[in-house]
């Protein structure tokens, strides 16, 4: 029995291994580029639906950040709550009577749907993401003067990157498996390949069978890379003394700008090397 | 126009319905280390914010070199980052080491070049006894650690003025005295500081000025040898009572 499976799936592999290596990069292609447009997409959101508002704001800015709110949440809303299959279909087909031209190339418009889509779920993980941060980290950020920007720029976002680097793995995972759906508007991807192959020899398991090894290879070794980033993200897991000696040697070019000599030195002292 | 360097006028804070702080008057002069004595609930941790401009007066008015920093005049963030700010629960930025947080501020906002940055950071990291953990992150470091990173922090903006908001309640008994240590040592420097604490030592020892405050106002102010021995209130004696013999 599995002699008969290895042989037909090396007879299918002979005959058409490159079609199914297609399949599998354009399936590769579109849920990495869409994924990274849809968490572009989603950083975006998330930080629009976050920008702070109090009563003291004048009334534009108030009138404003509540028109963009209520557009997020529908667009948020509208993707989620749709199957993505009819979006494709929707948008393909629904280009010519909005903007009376067609959209005929099919990379863009599936690169669209499945960023658009992405980015939809990404929006809230974002804005969870920035809700979950501890205030005090921008509390903080204000304390040494940032701005808005800049306390987001430099200390809630990259927090946010790390903690939804999970969410974004699964944004990943769920994009391979469903970019499947981009059928139905002619785009050729790995389950495509499938369909046609068995369709035209009729080997519906051997093909069956090397799609599920394609699929969980593409899924896997995501897995594997994002474990790796996240890791990364959280940075060393310890750190080195360093000598106190050669930093004083390199901190002694600094001189303050005023009348202040310090008498800190005492406490340097007492603390070099550090207690712990 | 006067010589101090910021002056609380007529300073209320409600929090809807709830009057925390009322009709707070008192200046803050160069070199001045000024504690803020109080029961918990006094509105002394409001006060504070409400000077750093983390909470929005209800009314009153925060005078900066004599000039109104409430009024949307003068930029905020520029204000902050002569007025710094050390919280009780630290506030270290998570994501970046112990050097980059010191760093941050300078380069973003004061746009300080890297390299004075890195000095200015080591310089002010060195004299809290922090330098050799400059590549650690705050989760790795003890509590009393933090806080003098977060002072170091503070200090490489080189404020006018420090506030600090009980900057050893979150801290271990056995921590408390480094970065008490810290903070005198700031003051014989002749820092100027505004502290809220509960550690009556320091107040009695270290500061200027006692501010006391019960249930949003300013019960007594004066030198801690006065307020210490012979304060006028009864409540602040009351209060004295209670927390010296605790
Ligand atoms: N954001 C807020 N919303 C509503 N009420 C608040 C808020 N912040 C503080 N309060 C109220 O203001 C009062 C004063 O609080 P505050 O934190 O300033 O006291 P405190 O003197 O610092 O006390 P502690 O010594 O315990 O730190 C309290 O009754 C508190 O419930
Ligand atoms: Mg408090």
């Amino acid at each position: 029995m599995f002699a008969q499976l290895i042989s037909d799936i090396g007879s299918l592999w002979a005959k058409y291994g490159t079609v199914y290596l297609t399949g599998i990069s354009n399936t590769l292609i579109l849920s990495v580029v869409a994924t990274l447009i849809g968490c572009v997409i989603g950083f975006f959101c998330g930080i629009l639906q976050t920008i702070p508002c109090g009563p003291a704001d004048p009334f534009l800015k108030k009138a404003l950040l509540k028109f963009i709110r209520i557009i997020l949440r529908a667009y948020v809303e509208v993707f989620r709550g749709t199957p993505m299959i009819l979006q494709a279909v929707f948008i393909y087909y629904g280009m010519p009577y909005f903007f009376g031209v067609s959209f005929r190339d099919i990379w863009t418009v599936s690169i669209i749907v499945v960023s658009v889509n992405t980015g939809a779920y990404m929006a809230e993980s974002v804005r969870g993401g920035i809700m979950s941060i501890d205030p005090g980290q921008s509390e903080g950020a204000k304390a040494v003067g940032m701005n808005h920007w800049q306390t987001m720029l430099y200390v809630i976002l990259p927090q946010t990157l790390r903690n939804i680097m999970p969410q974004i793995g699964n944004n990943y995972i769920i994009n391979v498996k469903d970019t499947s759906v981009m059928f139905i508007i002619g785009f050729s991807d790995f389950f495509a390949v499938h369909k046609m192959v068995s369709g035209a020899v009729f080997k519906y398991f051997p093909s069956a069978f090397m799609e599920m090894v394609g699929y969980l290879c593409l899924t896997l070794f995501a897995s594997f890379l994002l474990r790796k980033l996240e890791k990364k993200l959280a940075g060393k897991s310890d750190y080195e003394l360093v000598s106190t000696d050669s930093l004083v040697m390199s901190a002694g070019t600094y001189s303050l700008p005023e009348d202040a000599v310090s008498p800190f030195d005492e406490i340097s002292k007492d603390y070099k090397g550090g207690k712990s | 126009m006067s010589g101090h360097i910021l002056e609380i006028r007529h300073l209320s804070k409600a929090f809807g319905s709830h009057a925390v702080l009322k009709d707070i008057d008192f200046t803050v002069d160069k070199g001045d280390v000024t504690t803020i004595i109080g029961a918990s609930g006094s509105g002394k941790s409001t006060l504070l914010r409400c000077i750093n401009l983390l909470e929005t007066l209800t009314t009153g008015e925060i005078l900066f070199h004599g000039q109104d920093v409430t009024k949307g005049k003068i930029n905020p963030s520029a204000y902050r980052a002569k007025v710094g700010m050390v919280f009780q629960s630290f506030n270290l930025f998570s994501n970046m080491t112990v050097l980059a947080n010191c760093m941050i501020g300078q380069q973003k906002v004061s746009h300080v070049k890297k390299e004075e940055a890195r000095q200015r950071a080591l310089y002010y990291l060195n004299k809290v006894g922090m330098a050799p953990y400059i590549n650690a992150r705050p989760d790795q470091i003890s509590g009393g650690q933090k806080q003098r990173v977060a002072i170091a922090r503070a200090l490489a903006m080189e404020p006018e003025v420090l506030l600090f908001d009980e900057p050893t309640s979150a801290l271990d008994p056995e921590m408390v005295g480094e970065v008490l240590d810290v903070m005198k040592s700031l003051a014989k420097d002749n820092m100027t500081m505004l502290v809220v604490t509960h550690e009556m030592a320091f107040a009695r020892d270290v500061s200027t000025h006692v501010v006391y405050m019960a249930d949003g106002v300013i019960e007594e102010e004066g030198p801690p040898a006065k307020i210490f021995t012979n304060p006028d209130n009864q409540r602040t004696r009351e209060f004295l009572k209670r927390v010296l013999n605790s």
